[in-house]
């Protein structure tokens, strides 16, 4: 039976429907059970399967129940009136809406991270392949906006092939408008982590992922700026076949760590501690504050 | 020289040769059928500069004839001194920078740099820069912040190079860090799309108060190829691309993603350097004074709502 190498996690035809997955980097068969019980890690190569959006912010937040989403209600425009040969925009973000149940590429909010409220920001790949329209840097940008009034510390977690296509410039310009959102937290001294999971590709790559204070990468993610499509439409030649790997980057001193996916949040919980004193950051309760008055 | 080109150039070379034959004899026959001929001439350029499709507007900006970086500073600028690298790796030939005086005034002056022949553009890679070039940019950009000088850009580049060398630099890295230290920086900036306006390649020089766009050129999320790569998966529909992704100065205007048309002469920018020059510095003067004269904090606040604004949602309805 031919095995797709890469290409969405899939079960065997010929066994239980979810009972065996396997991994797009290595094709090693694993048992579902083991496999999610693992967060989703290939127990062969280490690669870090993507979580969506559900998936991560449960891994990251003490309670997910506790996770206070901002700017749901968010979602593309068309501005270009865009239509590929496969269909329109308008009807790729249906379909993406419909997929997802998320109306944008990201979701943010507020949560309690080890006891400390954080900004969190995790980009949805399944929506357009987590792409960069308006709508995304919009909630990016006020998401950073509003960690900003409340000197929260944000939390990023990228997946995303880069600028939307279908918005033109539209969707380059989130490039900018994001990255100064994040250059104001930096001024002002609030601490940004960015995690880049697989894959943190271009437009997202080249903006306020890469401005982050501290970026932490998930073992086996791809990396980089151009993709291989990209490459290949603007040399016209073979985009070259090296990995461009989480471990690749970290050598090349792009990034600060590598952290396995069962380490995450204690590593975050104790960066951000060391950047931004929770007694310094931490509103006050709300019972503290009643007794001021 | 491009297709829709060359039947007026064979309408140029027809009145120069008239003339040629006329010489200094100023016989009035002939005087009349070259102002009928000159006529003809305008009429058919500007017939056909009227209607220019977004892939001839793509050409244009690419016409390897066109005014680049160097020709504009060196029209624009009295005493242009070149400042070489980034201090960190190499000097990245596809951007130029250096201190110069416009309209009396120092200024600092940084644009992506295509070359005209092969040679030089092999040299130059195309306008494709580095992550030293990008690095060369913000070290420019520090100096005009630490010394009070405006920054004037131009952005001339079919995008960001793309090779597992720029990748191993950190190309990713040079465009955010360029693009975050111009949304902050407190000088006046002021960016001119004078050909090709490629991408983050763009966008790592593209960040300022005001946004100026030659009339031919071109300003995208990817090059008409990548993007056509992206979508069809074939750099060959690169040409539909240029149509679907709204590339032309006169569609970005009315999508207010750009402040300012500058009109280029007739037949193109290529057709008279000095025209195209001085049309941008009728605009860039005024604007730079008023730039000047304003409350620093202010200008940085203003800039950082004038990117703020760029983009269109919505909201779903609840329920």
């Amino acid at each position: 039976m031919a095995l797709r190498r890469r290409g969405s996690v899939q079960s065997y035809p010929d066994v239980p429907v979810d009972l065996w997955v396997t991994c797009r980097k290595c094709g090693g068969m694993h048992y579902r059970p083991e496999f999610e019980a693992a967060l989703r890690v290939c127990p062969s190569c280490n690669y870090h399967d993507r979580l969506d959006a559900a998936e991560r912010i449960a891994l990251l937040l003490d309670d997910p129940d506790q996770f206070q989403e901002i700017d749901a209600d968010i979602t593309a425009a068309d501005p270009l009136e865009f239509s590929r040969p496969s269909g329109s925009y308008v009807g790729r973000v249906a379909k993406a809406r419909a997929l997802t149940s998320r109306n944008e590429a990201i979701v943010c909010g507020v949560g309690p991270l080890q006891g400390r409220q954080v900004a969190l920001g995790v980009m949805e790949f399944g929506f357009i392949a987590g792409s960069m329209g308006s709508a995304t840097g919009e909630k990016i940008t006020r998401l950073f906006e509003h960690a900003l009034r409340h000197r929260l510390p944000v939390i990023t977690v990228t997946a995303s092939g880069g600028a939307r296509q279908d918005e033109g410039l539209f969707a380059l310009m989130q490039m900018a408008r994001t990255t100064a959102a994040a250059a104001r937290l930096g001024e002002a001294g609030v601490p940004h982590i960015c995690v880049m999971a697989d894959p943190t590709l271009a437009g997202v790559t080249a903006s306020f992922a890469a401005i982050a204070d501290i970026i932490i990468g998930e073992p086996g993610a791809t990396i980089r700026f151009a993709g291989s499509r990209v490459v290949q439409g603007t040399l016209r030649r073979r985009a070259p076949v090296e990995d461009h790997t989480t471990e690749w980057v970290l050598r090349q001193g792009m990034i600060d760590l590598v952290v396995p996916r069962r380490d995450l949040r204690e590593t975050l919980a104790r960066v951000i501690g060391h950047l931004a004193p929770a007694h310094v950051a931490a509103p006050a309760p709300i019972a503290a504050r009643a007794a001021r008055v | 020289m491009l297709e829709f080109e060359r039947d007026l150039d064979e309408l140029r070379d027809h009145i120069a040769e008239l003339e040629r034959d006329a010489g200094a004899d100023s016989n009035s026959h002939v005087a009349r059928e070259l102002a009928v001929l000159q006529l003809e001439l305008e009429a058919r350029t500007a017939d056909i500069f009227a209607h220019l499709t977004p892939w001839q507007r793509v050409q244009l900006a690419r016409h390897p004839q066109r005014p680049h970086t160097q020709d504009y500073i060196d029209r624009l600028c009295s005493d242009f001194t070149e400042l070489h690298g980034d201090r960190r790796y190499a000097d990245d030939p596809s951007v130029i920078a250096g201190l110069a005086t416009f309209q009396g005034r120092s200024v600092i002056v940084v644009g992506h740099q295509k070359g005209r022949s092969t040679s030089e553009n092999v040299e130059r890679n195309f306008g494709m820069a580095h992550p030293e070039g990008f690095r060369k940019a913000l070290r420019l950009f520090d100096m005009a912040e630490r010394f009070g000088r405006p920054v004037l850009t131009f952005l001339d580049t079919p995008g960001a190079s793309p090779t597992l060398d720029d990748e191993k630099r950190g190309q990713s890295w040079a465009i955010a860090e360029n693009m975050a230290r111009l949304a902050r920086l407190r000088v006046p900036v002021i960016v001119t799309v004078i050909g090709e306006g490629g991408s983050g390649g763009a966008l790592a020089l593209g960040v300022g108060d005001r946004v100026l766009m030659l009339e031919h050129a071109i300003y995208s999320v990817a090059s008409p190829e990548a993007a056509a790569a992206i979508i069809w998966r074939d750099s060959d529909h690169a040409e539909a691309a240029a149509a679907a992704l709204r590339l032309t100065a006169p569609d970005l205007l009315h999508a207010g993603l750009i402040d300012r048309v500058v009109p280029e002469p007739d037949g193109g920018a290529h057709r008279d350097f000095d025209i195209a020059a001085a049309n941008l510095r009728a605009q860039l003067a005024p604007m730079l004074q008023e730039l000047c004269a304003q409350n620093i904090d202010d200008l940085v606040n203003a800039r950082y709502a004038k990117f703020r604004a760029m983009g269109e949602h919505q909201n779903v309805p609840a329920g």
